[in-house]
C-alpha cells in the first residue's frame, strides 16, 4: 500500500496510458469494421473471406507485430502508434465477425418492411439495421476491450506498455510488489471497462430486455 | 385504379413468376390475389411498390406510370402490411406507427398524435403504445402493422398474407375488423392470400392466379363461385362452392311464417326455446336477421331442434320462422 502511495504519480500516468492505448484501438476498430461489415453483408461472397482473414490476423503473435510494424510504418520503435495500429488490427479482426453476424441478425421481414415503407438505404442502415445489430456488436466490443487491456501490457517489452511497465520494473528490480499492483490494476481496469460497456449497451437497447409478453385481455 | 398492362416478371435463371398479367384493380375496394404457392401473387403485389421490379409491361396508378417517380417516394405513399407484421423491434409501438409520417418530415407532435389515433382505430389498447413489439401477441402486432401502413393516410394499402400466421379465432376477428375499417376508410386495398375462404370473405374482387404466374379468373366472389371459368378455378374454390355462394344472397326475400305458439319467447320477445311436447324446452339454436345471408338462414334451420329457423329483428325479438320446405323452395334458382 505504501508502495502504491509512494509511486502514485507514476502508476496514474501508466494507468492513463494503458487506457488510452487500449480504447483508441477499440474505437478505431469499430469505425473500420462497421462499413467493412456492411459491405460484406451487401456482397455476401465477401463475408467468409473477411472473417477468415480476421482469424489469420488475430493469430499473429503480438510481440512480432509490435516489432515488425515500425519497419512497415516507418514509425520509431518507441512510438505508441505501433501499439495502436497493432491493437486496431486485432480489434478489426475480432469485430468484423460480430458486425457481420449482427447485421445478419436483422430479421428478413423487418428489412422488407423498412424498404417497403420507404426507407432509403443509408437511412435504413443507420436507423434500423445498426440499432438492431447492437447486442451482437457489443458482445464483440466487450471481448475486444478486455483483450486489448491485457495486450497493452505486452507493449512493455518494447518500452510502451502502460501498466505493463510495472512488470518490467518488478522483474528488473527483483521484487514482487509492482507486479502484483500491475496485475490488480489491469484486472480492475478490464472489469470497470466491461461494466461500463454493459451499462452503455443497456442504455442503447431498452427494447432488448422488453421480452415478457403482456397478458392479453383482447387480441 | 391500379392497372397492370402485359406485366411479366422473369428472373435471371429463366423462371417466370408473373406471365403477361393484365388487370384493372378498382379504387376504394378490396382486391384479393389468390392462388397456390408459386403463382406469383406476392411478386405481383410487390411490383406495385417496386420492391420487385418487373421485367416488362407497365403498372400505373390512376393513369400515372409508377416509374415516373423514384421508388422511395412511391413507397411512402403506399401502405404495406406483411405476414408477422415486420415491426421494428427496437421502436415502441407508437414509434412504429409514426414511421412513415416521420419519413415524410411531419412535425413530431403531429406524427405522434396521428399514430395514437390510428392505434385506437385498429382497436389496440392505448396502454400498449409505449411497449415494444416483442411484448405484444401476434394479433396485436398485426393490428400495429395495419396502423403503421395507414399512418400517412395513403390511398393504397398492400397486404401480403397479413393474417396467415395468427390462430383461426384471432384471424377471424382481424378479418372482421379489416372489413369494418374499410367501410370507414375506403382505401384501395390489394390483399394476397393462399386461402380461398379468406379471399371470398374479404374480396370485392378476386384474381385467381395459377402456377407460372398466369391470371385464371378475375371476378367478384359471387361470380367466381357461380361461374368458375375452368377446372383449375373450380378445384381451387373447393367442393362446397354451392353452399358458400349462399353467403352472397340475402335473406331479405324469404317468406316467413308467423311465430308459432310452440316457440316460447321471453318478455322482450326474444326466442327462448321450443315446447316440443317434451317436459323441457329445447333451445332454439342459431337465429338470423333480415339482411343476413341465406347461409345464415340455412344454418338457423339446420341447427333448430324442430327444423324451423327463427328470424329476429335488431332488438333480438322473434319476428317469424321458416322451415325446410320454404327455405329449399327459396334456394331454387
Amino acid at each position: 500500500m505504501t508502495w502504491i502511495g509512494d509511486n502514485w504519480p507514476m502508476i496514474w500516468d501508466q494507468l492513463r496510458e494503458h487506457l488510452y492505448l487500449a480504447l483508441i484501438p477499440m474505437v478505431l476498430g469499430l469505425v473500420i469494421s462497421l462499413p467493412l461489415g456492411y459491405v460484406a453483408t451487401r456482397f455476401s461472397w465477401l463475408a467468409n473471406p473477411l472473417v477468415a482473414l480476421g482469424g489469420v490476423l488475430y493469430s499473429l503473435p503480438s510481440i512480432a507485430l509490435f516489432i515488425v510494424l515500425p519497419a512497415v510504418l516507418g514509425t520509431g520503435i518507441l512510438s505508441p502508434v505501433n501499439i495502436i495500429v497493432a491493437l486496431t488490427i486485432y480489434a478489426v479482426s475480432l469485430l468484423i465477425r460480430n458486425v457481420i453476424d449482427g447485421l445478419r441478425s436483422v430479421p428478413e421481414d423487418v428489412l422488407q418492411a423498412a424498404v417497403s415503407v420507404g426507407y432509403g438505404t443509408l437511412r435504413r442502415v443507420l436507423t434500423i439495421d445498426l440499432p438492431i445489430a447492437i447486442p451482437v456488436i457489443f458482445a464483440g466490443l466487450r471481448v475486444v476491450t478486455v483483450a486489448n487491456i491485457s495486450m497493452v501490457s505486452v507493449g512493455a517489452i518494447i518500452g510502451i506498455g502502460g501498466l505493463g511497465e510495472l512488470f518490467t520494473l518488478g522483474f528488473q528490480g527483483g521484487f514482487l510488489t509492482p507486479i502484483v499492483v500491475g496485475i490488480i490494476f489491469s484486472l480492475a481496469l478490464a472489469l470497470i471497462c466491461d461494466v461500463l460497456l454493459v451499462g452503455l449497451q443497456r442504455l442503447l437497447t431498452p427494447w432488448a430486455r422488453a421480452v415478457a409478453p403482456v397478458k392479453e385481455a383482447t387480441v | 385504379m391500379i392497372e397492370f398492362e402485359d406485366v411479366t416478371k422473369r428472373y435471371p435463371d429463366g423462371t417466370v413468376a408473373v406471365d403477361n398479367l393484365s388487370l384493372r384493380i378498382p379504387s376504394n375496394e378490396i382486391t384479393v390475389f389468390v392462388g397456390p404457392s408459386g403463382c406469383g401473387k406476392t411478386t405481383s403485389l410487390r411490383m406495385i411498390n417496386r420492391t420487385i421490379e418487373r421485367t416488362s409491361g407497365t403498372i400505373s396508378i390512376d393513369g400515372e406510370d409508377i416509374n415516373s417517380k423514384d421508388a422511395v417516394t412511391l413507397r411512402r405513399g403506399i401502405g404495406y402490411v406483411i405476414q408477422n407484421a415486420g415491426l421494428f423491434p427496437h421502436k415502441t409501438v407508437v414509434e412504429n406507427v409514426a414511421t412513415v409520417p416521420k419519413l415524410l418530415g411531419w412535425d413530431k407532435r403531429k406524427a405522434h398524435s396521428t399514430a395514437m389515433e390510428l392505434l385506437e382505430r385498429v382497436g389496440l389498447d392505448l396502454k400498449l403504445a409505449e411497449r415494444y413489439p416483442a411484448q405484444l401477441s401476434g394479433g396485436q402486432q398485426q393490428r400495429v402493422g395495419v396502423a403503421r401502413a395507414l399512418a400517412a393516410d395513403p390511398l393504397i394499402m398492400l397486404m401480403d398474407e397479413p393474417f396467415s400466421a395468427v390462430d383461426p379465432v384471432v384471424r377471424d376477428q382481424l378479418q372482421e375488423e379489416l372489413l369494418r375499417l374499410q367501410r370507414d376508410i375506403g382505401k384501395t386495398i390489394v390483399f394476397v392470400t393462399h386461402d380461398i375462404d379468406e379471399a371470398i370473405k374479404l374480396g370485392d374482387n378476386i384474381a385467381v392466379l395459377r402456377v407460372g404466374g398466369k391470371l385464371a379468373q378475375f371476378a367478384p366472389p359471387s361470380e367466381l363461385l357461380a361461374n368458375p371459368v375452368d377446372d383449375f378455378v373450380e378445384g381451387f374454390i373447393g367442393k362446397d362452392r354451392g353452399y358458400r355462394a349462399l353467403t352472397f344472397v340475402t335473406a331479405d326475400e324469404l317468406p316467413l311464417a308467423d311465430v308459432p305458439a310452440e316457440l316460447t319467447v321471453a318478455a322482450d320477445g326474444s326466442p327462448v326455446g321450443w315446447a316440443n311436447g317434451a317436459a323441457k324446452l329445447e333451445l332454439v339454436g342459431a337465429t338470423f336477421q333480415r339482411g343476413d345471408s341465406l347461409r345464415a338462414a340455412l344454418d338457423a334451420v339446420l341447427t333448430s331442434p324442430v327444423g324451423k329457423g327463427v328470424c329476429v329483428d335488431e332488438t333480438g325479438k322473434a319476428v317469424g320462422v321458416i322451415d325446410y320446405g320454404a327455405l329449399t323452395e327459396a334456394l331454387r334458382p
